[in-house]
């Protein structure tokens, strides 16, 4: 695998993953309003992984199409950040989560804009004006629940505590970034993470909640070495219907 | 070799303003900002360029096949669509023509400030946003606090 192929892979497990675990809020939100929010968040991020895998597909030459990519790659071959895996526990984590990935996105596409790969730019471009509009939101609604009741306070922290130590790895520069970098396709993603810091510090001031104390990182997604064990059953239920009927189209 | 062709690019433009914007169906896909450009080849040949409104929009796959309807009604069969992403889609690319018909449909047309200028139903001032998000991506749900009636604003993206 060419590093190109694998820098793609990465944008794009990113998306996909968080885009369906968002989806799986559709149905069963707590308001009729924030269902909507979430399925368009997820059909946005659905969008965004047909436009990089799409190009992993074309990049790698090996005939696969961005849905072979998505619907029959197992769990070792996905390369997402692991905070963008772990299930949805309550509205509160999956919005905590949205954000602490939407602060990253920002400056993140923003610098990939200037990729001296046209398509990974273009990409960028496209997928950075819906990246805004969801870091409005997510910041909106994290301030809101943080800044709310002693319940709401509590689950804020909560999702705070457990996904915080999960953030790092999407700063985790490895060989690949390195490689990367060198063919002027992207920054190494480190680079980002004093925008995100500050947008990290703002927001948690204004809902009232602590950044915890902590320089741990659970790591193994981006590489695909150590998926957690929540990774596969979510793949079940996203695959099913590829893997029971092989080739199935609209 | 002789020159076959027999229609005009701004043929194609007017034929385009008849298609509908599937889910809006008020406004045409020209008026959308969607369609970027138009090519006739030297065999009458089209090719016609479109960019999504969101990465997403499950409508993309509707609005390429309601245009190729709507050209092979009117004899157009050599017809290419290419999809490109850059520029990204912006609702800089609404016409005026588009921007008052939603408005006379019910939905308030994007504003660089953010949100609706009045109740598109009694043009009150006093509005308010219920969600950044609505019925489809390009929408979010405001609510007028004079005539009481929800109403949704097309996102200014
Ligand atoms: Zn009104």
């Amino acid at each position: 695998m060419t590093p190109l192929f694998e820098f793609l892979l990465r944008q794009g497990d990113n998306a996909l993953v968080l885009g369906h675990r968002t989806s799986e809020w559709c149905g069963v939100a707590p308001a009729l309003e924030e269902d909507i929010a979430l399925a368009n968040t997820a059909l946005d991020l659905i969008g965004q992984t047909q436009l990089w895998l799409g190009y992993a597909a074309e990049v790698e030459g090996a005939g696969r199409s961005a849905n072979d990519l998505a619907y029959l790659r197992d769990v070792y071959d996905f390369r997402n950040v692991l905070m963008l895996e772990v299930p949805n526990a309550d509205f509160g984590r999956t919005l905590m989560r949205q954000f602490l990935f939407d602060a990253f996105q920002v400056p993140w596409l923003t610098a990939l804009q200037g990729s001296d790969d046209q398509q990974v730019a273009d990409i960028a471009a496209k997928s950075l004006k819906e990246a805004q509009y969801h870091l409005d939101r997510s910041s909106e609604t994290v301030i809101m629940l943080g800044d709310g009741t002693d319940e709401s306070h509590a689950r804020m922290k909560a999702a705070l505590d457990y996904l915080f130590p999960y953030a790092g790895e999407m700063f985790a520069d490895d060989a690949i970034d390195t490689a990367i970098r060198e063919s002027g396709v992207a920054p190494l993603p480190s680079t980002v993470r004093t925008q995100w810091n500050e947008t990290l510090r703002r927001v948690m001031n204004e809902a009232y909640l602590t950044i915890p104390d902590t320089t741990f990182n659970h790591s193994g997604g981006r590489t695909g070495f150590r998926h957690t064990e929540y990774l596969g059953h979510m793949l079940a239920t996203m695959q099913t219907l590829q893997r029971s009927y092989p080739g199935a189209t609209w | 070799m002789v020159d076959l062709v027999t229609v005009s690019e701004a043929q194609i433009w007017a034929w385009l303003e008849g298609v509908p914007d599937p889910e809006i169906p008020v406004i045409s896909v020209v008026d959308l900002g969607v369609i970027r450009a138009v090519d006739v080849g030297s065999s009458d040949d089209v090719k016609i360029t479109i960019t999504p409104t969101y990465s997403g929009c499950p409508a993309m796959s509707i609005i390429a096949l309601d245009i190729r309807t709507a050209l092979a009604k009117r004899g157009i069969e050599n017809l290419t669509l290419e999809t490109k992403i850059a520029p990204p889609w912006t609702t800089d690319w609404l016409s005026a023509k588009g921007r008052a018909q939603l408005e006379d449909y019910g939905i308030a047309p994007p504003r660089a400030a953010g949100g609706p200028a009045h109740c598109p139903q009694c043009k009150s001032r006093q509005v308010e946003k219920i969600s950044r998000f609505g019925s489809t991506p390009c929408k979010a749900q405001w609510r007028c606090t004079s005539c009481l009636e929800p109403f949704d604003y097309f996102k200014c993206i």
